[in-house]
């Protein structure tokens, strides 16, 4: 395999069926409930958001899409950046927090 | 059977039939003040040729096309149109008989040297303005259009405010014209609408009347621009896969005829383009016929990007 990551096989996700169809619908409905149309939030914040949380899960498929998906709702290359900044330091501000775990266990096995 | 018609068979809307000849739309030309990189009729400074603009001849066969009396809207789109040494006798002819004029402009046109009193002229001629505006903010407006386009847009749209264009209470109607600045689809027009006329408003104090959002079609320069960024196949398959009939009923070509800058008929300016003519011949203004609305539409693949999603024409979305 070239490699792990080839976008051509965005267009076989279907394929993620093959095993257990209805799981695969279940997920498929509530993906599209609660992502797909304006609700409480816009399509708009949705796909930001959307496009946040794939970075944060480091998807190559998911920030192609969801970066398309950002345009088409009308969203700008400054807005998408802020989302993905808000990520980020989200991110960064979590593993620092875990900073407190290593005191916690430092202070504890230290004289 | 091309793709596109199979997915009319599919929908039974096959073959697409014309129901009017509500609109003439007009190219006058491809002399244009700018060189825009999604531009589907390569329209640009340089295309002065005799070739590829309107005559006076022809613009008198497109007036007696008009008086026969069939057609309620004249709209007028190049280039820049407003270049054209016949756009202002055509629009004042168009007026005179009662017709709707549309002037599709570009705004910067405004500025051009010798257009000092275009914006004066189309309001006292009442033309409804259907002006190119990209995006409510500089960067993307000026890598479509060109550096500067935004500004000198502003300054246009601001011109128009205050002559009453867009202003509520006028009849003088500025309607902007949004086009995605990429291989995308555009967003909802609702919603694009409410977008850039908060934008506008607050950031330059500047007010319309509706907003069209269309779909780029894969021809001319935004074409080269796909095969140049492998973006071809990729969009040409998000607009089959968009593919919405509910688009397909509404489509603009079944209630308009496209002339070309030489006189010749075709059901609409991106079929001009490729060269696809009405019946799938060559047929001139002169030989007009009012038989023409019952015609089969001529189609081909391109015109997946027209029945995308919300729906893509000259007028905006066309579907719910």
């Amino acid at each position: 395999m070239a490699s792990y990551y080839d976008d051509a096989d965005l267009e076989r996700y279907g394929q993620v069926a093959d095993g257990n169809p209805e799981l695969f619908e279940s997920f498929l409905a509530w993906y599209s409930q609660a992502v797909g149309g304006d609700g409480a939030l816009s399509k708009r914040e949705k796909a930001l958001i959307g496009l946040a949380v794939a970075h944060v899960c480091q998807c190559p498929y998911c920030i192609d899409s969801l970066s398309t998906k950002c345009l088409e709702s009308g969203a700008d290359l400054a807005q998408m950046t802020e989302a993905i900044h808000v990520a980020g330091a989200l991110k960064a501000g979590s593993c620092l927090a875990h900073a407190i775990q290593m005191r916690s266990k430092h202070d504890s096995v230290s004289m | 059977m091309t793709t596109f018609d199979a997915e009319l068979q599919q929908h039974a809307l096959f073959p697409l039939r014309a129901r009017a000849l509500e609109t003439l739309q007009v190219n006058v030309g491809k002399l244009c003040n700018q060189l825009c990189v999604h531009c589907h009729v390569d329209a640009g400074p340089n295309q002065t040729g005799a070739d590829v603009n309107m005559s006076h001849e022809t613009a008198e066969l497109v007036l007696a096309t008009l008086q026969q009396g069939s057609f309620t809207t004249l709209d007028l789109t190049g280039g820049a149109p407003e270049l054209n040494p016949s756009f202002r006798w055509l629009v004042g002819e168009a007026r005179a008989l009662g017709l709707t004029v549309i002037d599709r402009c570009n705004l910067t046109v405004l500025f051009v040297p010798g257009q000092e009193d275009l914006a004066e002229f189309l309001a006292a001629h009442e033309v409804d303005i259907f002006a190119s505006l990209p995006y409510h903010a500089a960067e993307r407006t000026d890598r479509q259009r060109g550096r500067g386009v935004f500004d000198d847009s502003i300054r246009g749209l601001r011109r128009l405010n205050a002559l009453g264009y867009g202003m509520q209470g006028s009849k003088l109607r500025l309607n902007l014209v949004y086009n995605p600045g990429g291989a995308y689809l555009p967003g909802p027009q609702a919603d694009l609408e409410r977008d850039f006329k908060a934008r506008l408003g607050s950031d330059w104090g500047v007010f319309f009347n509706e907003l069209y959002a269309l779909t780029n079609l894969p021809i001319a320069r935004f074409l080269t621009f796909l095969k140049r960024t492998g973006n071809e196949e990729p969009y040409r398959a998000k607009l089959r896969a968009s593919f919405n009939p509910a688009a397909a009923v509404n489509t603009m070509c079944r209630d308009q005829i496209s002339v070309a800058p030489d006189g010749s008929l075709y059901d609409c300016d991106f079929n001009q383009m490729v060269g696809l003519g009405v019946n799938g011949a060559r047929q001139h203004l002169r030989d007009f016929d009012g038989d023409l609305v019952s015609r089969d539409i001529a189609t081909a693949n391109h015109c997946f990007g027209c029945t995308a999603g919300g729906g893509s024409s000259c007028g905006g979305a066309t579907a719910g």
